[in-house]
């Protein structure tokens, strides 16, 4: 913030002068014809999140371990946040998370990771240069999509968020199903992108990583205790948090963690989520 | 032994490697894997991809699956024109944006088009409701809606004014519908238009030749009742 002139001083120093507040506010209009047009400080970058969302709980750990200046702009969706005005300007998708760094919006995660990646310089091992470690994430980036993405929301809504917040019954052939395509899918993330490595794209962390971790976050929250039974993964998973810092980790997930006490949703918010909840069946 | 790709027309994400690779003059070896002969099941496949899916990139001891890092991967490798994954980091991001979007969007929606209208029921056998079919086709109109009103809008192309990554995989989806005899294109001009600019920015007789198979998804050969019993879960699983 900061701005030249006698008008950057108002926007600087206000309650030493006549004070008005700033934050991007304008001088009151009889001053305006006396100084020069200054342009409102321009907004840096933001990042529209809501951290009950796993694909923003990656963009908000990376964005916070590469030490990235941003504006968090909390978007609750089980409020129904992402179908204010405001947020549909930034992402007429809806969804969570989006970006917006000066006129320029964006969503979804993977774009946003690498941007953020590219934009800010962060340390090569987050993206490599190097075409086939890099490769290897792309193909984790893809995969994940279709695969331990939707099982690991399954699995959250089904066993939590459906029964509890909404009130709404599963039936224990449906979370069966739905736990079983989620074990597949558990084994094929030690099987085919783990291996014998220490991370999912080799021997560094990288966004394949933090895209993966606060996926599995979402059945863990629920009570799904995936690591049990997989040494590999649990192991994977400390390196993982010890890479990101503990307390960074931590903050990032207390919001999921304490979904389960979340109170049930009145009438009118089931009413609102029931097309959501649907999706997840 | 040189690039190897391993590939089935049938399938979209093949036809937009097939067509990124030839359009760049990449010299690579095709490896055919007849989706509809169970090719894709056998183990000499499952040693090259033991998920047992096309396409496959194999360079070498690299072997890389998923469409999206093939493309990357190919475009870096060749240093292929600049417009086609740029370098200008808003430009990129875009590209990047819509290759993500479409995993759950309008390729999946593709997909289900095309299994519900035609290769199910003369594939495999497998009778699809009008029902299922109408909201099929339903949620297609929907992803449509997103392509031209948050993608494409009044530009030439998905992400700018050139061709991009984001324009094969796009339109190599929307030909799967086309296949199974969706008018994807009828009622909407600017899509219409969109997709001559990409024809030809492509080239109409490569266009063509990658096109060839799923032009004639309908004229599919019942499958055997093994390969049925042995694909039938599979499929049901990636179009659900």
């Amino acid at each position: 913030m900061g701005g030249e002139g006698v008008a950057g001083l108002w926007y600087l120093e206000p309650r030493t002068s006549l004070g008005w507040v700033t934050g991007g506010t304008r001088p009151p209009p009889f001053l305006s014809s006396v100084l020069p047009a200054v342009p409102a400080p321009a907004m840096g970058l933001e990042l529209y999140l809501d951290l009950l969302s796993q694909p923003c709980r990656a963009v908000y750990i990376f964005a916070r371990k590469n030490r990235i200046p941003f504006e968090l702009r909390t978007v609750e969706v089980l409020k129904g946040q992402n179908h204010s005005d405001d947020f549909v300007q930034v992402n007429p998708l809806r969804k969570v998370p989006a970006l917006k760094d000066g006129d320029f919006t964006l969503a979804e995660s993977v774009a946003i990771l690498l941007y953020l990646a590219r934009k800010y310089e962060a340390p090569d091992h987050w993206y490599p240069q190097d075409l086939q470690a890099r490769a290897r994430v792309d193909e984790y980036l893809s995969w994940q999509h279709t695969a331990l993405r939707v099982s690991c929301t399954r699995a959250m809504w089904q066993k939590m968020m459906l029964p509890v917040f909404l009130g709404q019954r599963v039936p224990p052939e449906t979370l069966e199903t739905t736990l079983a395509a989620l074990d597949r899918c558990l084994q094929l993330l030690e099987d085919m992108f783990l291996k014998g490595q220490d991370f999912l794209a080799g021997p560094r962390i990288s966004v394949a990583d933090l895209v993966a971790i606060t996926e599995l976050m979402h059945p863990v929250s629920a009570g799904c205790d995936i690591f049990k039974s997989r040494p590999k993964l649990a192991a994977w998973r400390q390196r993982v948090e010890a890479a990101v810092g503990e307390d960074l980790f931590r903050e990032a997930h207390a919001a999921i963690m304490k979904a389960k006490d979340l109170p049930p949703a009145d009438t009118a918010v089931k009413e609102k989520l029931k097309p959501l909840a649907q999706l997840f069946m | 032994m040189g690039l190897e790709l391993y590939l089935d027309l049938l399938s979209q994400p093949c036809r937009a490697i097939y067509i990124f690779a030839k359009k760049n003059r990449i010299p690579f070896e095709l490896r055919t894997v007849d989706l509809r002969k169970g090719q894709h099941l056998s183990d000499t496949f499952a040693h090259v991809n033991p998920l047992q899916k096309v396409p496959v990139l194999k360079d070498g001891d690299f072997i890389l699956t998923e469409s999206v890092a093939i493309l990357l991967y190919l475009a870096r490798q060749y240093k292929v024109p600049d417009h086609w994954y740029p370098r200008d980091l808003q430009a990129c991001a875009r590209v990047d944006e819509y290759l993500a979007w479409q995993h759950t969007a309008l390729r999946r929606n593709c997909l289900r088009a095309l299994w519900h209208k035609v290769m199910l029921p003369v594939f495999l056998g497998e009778p699809v409701s009008p029902e299922m079919l109408a909201t099929t086709l339903a949620e297609l109109d929907m992803a449509l809606q997103v392509l031209e009103g948050k993608f494409l809008q009044d530009k030439a192309f998905l992400t700018g004014p050139h061709i991009s990554l984001a324009d094969l995989v796009a339109i190599t989806e929307l030909m799967h519908p086309v296949g199974a005899g969706c008018q994807v294109f009828k009622g909407r001009p600017n899509l219409a238009a969109w997709r001559q600019r990409v024809e030809a920015a492509v080239g109409e007789v490569l266009f063509q030749e990658a096109h060839e198979v799923i032009l004639k998804a309908k004229d599919s050969q019942p499958a055997d009742p093994t390969l049925k019993q042995k694909m039938l879960p599979k499929v049901l699983a990636m179009i659900q």
